[in-house]
């Protein structure tokens, strides 16, 4: 296990990047999916500029858990397919790379999808 | 007077009369929420790791991410997870969890209308533009890459 | 009081609202007025498979409690005028397949309770019809998911937005009878200040209430405290301030008789935001506290007017700003006679 200050550095960092996405949503009224792409593009942004990886090495959990990971992932997928098979790997990289979270996503969405039934919001 | 002079004054107006609501509680909900999500992740990837030291670094990731859009998506399920998300906004959406609630959430509402054009169709109501966004701009990293 | 080139019509024969029913979901039921609703259902699926079912079983109900009501039967009704939020009206016209009375689909967005109340009372004085129904009825689930977001996503809602009221109202008005009297009708014009904030209903609406209020206090040549209640339909919270602000620039006061639907029927700790809001808002209101009054005869004279926000989700995606429309009408209490 990991020493508890790094469970420390992972606090406040993943709260960090969620405080930064609350000052967007506050600031410009933007909805789910506008707050999920602009992260996701950060991600594969900082990936393609090379700062990603020291950022990961140093929040861990922080920066691996925000979307902006998963936009990391599809770069650096991308950027290593392109070195071991050339110009297909520009078509396969990304998506194989990031292949784990997106069927997991559609599969349990599919399963709790049948299984449940919407409720009214009762805040 | 000029109707566009009149539209802007109005509006204006209404921006100065929307009550301004103090939003630290909410940049504070989401910090927190935010945080023990993704301290949670880390719990788990290092459990992970403990238990199964074999495992490679990125496939421990692999399978925390997935634990974690297991949770969101059940949550969803149960009715929860839109609780937890109206308390701390951004806190939930930015972490893969909303990732899940995004897809899990149509997929539960559009049922009604079948599960062809109901629910597989709507499921990427919301979660369809980030992977559409996403895989183009790796694809640009990755042709980048290429030439350079 | 004669015909007039104005816009609001004054009614020689004065029709009755002989029969009148209110029913709401259980939140609204937990709300301020939650005592006076004809009926509180505790369960919002209506004992139905989808919440569209469920909309147009509560239209079918709030129909069969007024007409039960007013005393009559339904072959006694011989038009049904009703609308509601739902794409092409299905709630409307799904729950007029049931009954076997020539039907008219109105739509007026949240006003449609004073539009299809204005639109039968000109019918029923004109001598067309002797009695017809109308009726709206609105769902927040249904809304939810054809104009906002799926309703298990965990979003925030913007502080200006307001909450759909699921309920719905129905009124049977006649020429004959007791009651309490229409005594005019202003159809209001569709009017746009340019607010493009989807969230923001009662801001897009304000304009146009006030034009259709400043229009019937000048056609029928009164002042707002010659009203007990001047009852607006959804603007809300802010709505309704800005209509104050609005009135007051063009040198009308609103005293205390000014009150807002959206505003009085839920209890500030439910979580509403700005206030309720759709065509089932302003319906229940009215048939529940607002008619018992008016019989009671604590009302003598009330305005009811409906505002609506005339978008569509095509629309708002195109970048088009938000249309409002106000319809109102002026109902006399039941002892004037």
């Amino acid at each position: 296990m990991s020493d508890w200050y790094v469970y420390l550095i992972v606090f406040g960092t993943g709260g960090l990047v969620c405080l930064l996405g609350q000052i967007l949503v506050i600031k410009t009224k933007m909805t789910t999916a506008r707050i999920l792409v602009t992260f996701v593009i950060l991600g594969v942004f900082l990936q393609a500029i090379g700062v990603y990886e020291p950022i990961s090495e140093f929040c861990k959990a922080g920066v691996n858990v925000p979307i902006i990971g998963f936009g990391a992932s599809l770069a650096k997928g991308a950027i290593n397919a392109v070195k071991s098979s050339g110009v297909l790997g520009i078509f396969t990289g990304g998506l194989t790379a990031t292949a784990g979270g997106i069927a997991a996503s559609v599969f349990f969405a599919f399963i709790f999808g049948i299984i449940f039934k919407a409720k009214t919001k009762k805040l | 007077m000029d109707e566009i002079e009149r539209n802007k004054r109005y509006n204006s107006y209404v921006e100065a009369k929307i009550a301004k609501t103090h939003a630290w509680p909410s940049l504070f909900n989401a910090f927190w929420v935010g945080g023990l999500i993704c301290t949670l992740g880390q719990v788990f990837n290092d459990l992970i790791l403990y238990i199964f030291p074999n495992v490679s670094t990125q496939s421990a990731w692999a399978y925390t991410l997935i634990i974690l859009i297991f949770l969101a998506s059940f949550l969803t399920g149960i009715g929860v997870f839109d609780k937890i998300g109206a308390f701390a906004g951004a806190g939930t959406i930015v972490p893969i969890t909303g990732f899940s609630n995004s897809i899990t959430s149509p997929a539960i509402e559009f049922k009604n209308e079948g599960i062809i054009f109901g629910m597989c169709a709507k499921m990427f109501i919301i979660a369809g533009p980030v992977i559409v966004s996403g895989t183009v701009a790796s694809m640009i990293v990755g042709l980048i890459y290429l030439i350079f | 009081m004669k015909k007039e080139e104005k816009q609001t019509i004054f009614f020689n024969n004065k029709p009755y609202i002989i029969g009148y029913y209110s029913i709401v979901g259980p939140k609204e039921g937990k709300g301020t007025l939650g005592e006076y609703f004809s009926e509180v259902s505790d369960d919002d699926f209506f004992g139905q498979k989808t919440y569209e079912k469920a909309e147009r079983t509560m239209l079918e109900k709030a129909l069969k409690g007024a007409v039960d009501n007013a005393g009559v039967s339904y072959d006694d009704i011989k038009l049904f005028l009703s609308g509601d939020l739902l794409n092409q009206i299905i709630s409307s016209s799904y729950a007029a397949r049931t009954i076997n009375i020539p039907y008219v689909g109105v739509f007026g967005a949240c006003s449609t309770m004073a539009e299809s109340l204005a639109l039968g009372s000109c019918l029923v004085d004109g001598g067309h019809f002797e009695t017809v129904a109308c009726a709206t009825s609105s769902h927040f689930s249904t809304a939810e998911r054809q104009f906002r977001f799926p309703l298990e996503l965990g979003n925030q809602r913007p502080p200006t937005a307001q909450w759909t009221v699921t309920g719905s109202g129905a009124d049977i008005i006649s020429s004959k009878g007791k009651g309490p009297r229409i005594i005019s009708a202003t159809f209001g014009k569709v009017v746009d200040f340019g607010i493009s904030d989807v969230n923001n209903m009662g801001a897009a609406m304000a304009p146009a209430a006030c034009d259709t209020l400043l229009t019937l206090f000048k056609d029928t040549k009164t002042k707002p405290e010659d009203y007990d209640l001047i009852l607006s339909g959804d603007l809300g919270k802010l709505g309704s301030e800005i209509l104050i602000d609005l009135m007051e620039y063009h040198g009308v006061k609103l005293g205390l008789n000014y009150k807002d639907c959206g505003q009085i029927i839920f209890k500030r700790n439910q979580n509403v935001l700005m206030g309720g809001s759709g065509c089932g808002c302003s319906a229940t209101v009215l048939n529940s506290i607002i008619m018992k009054k008016l019989i009671s005869g604590e009302y003598k004279k009330v305005i009811f007017m409906a505002t609506g926000a005339l978008l569509s989700t095509l629309s708002c995606q195109q970048g088009d700003t938000v249309p409002g429309i106000a319809h109102a009408i002026v109902i006399e209490g039941d002892n004037n006679e």
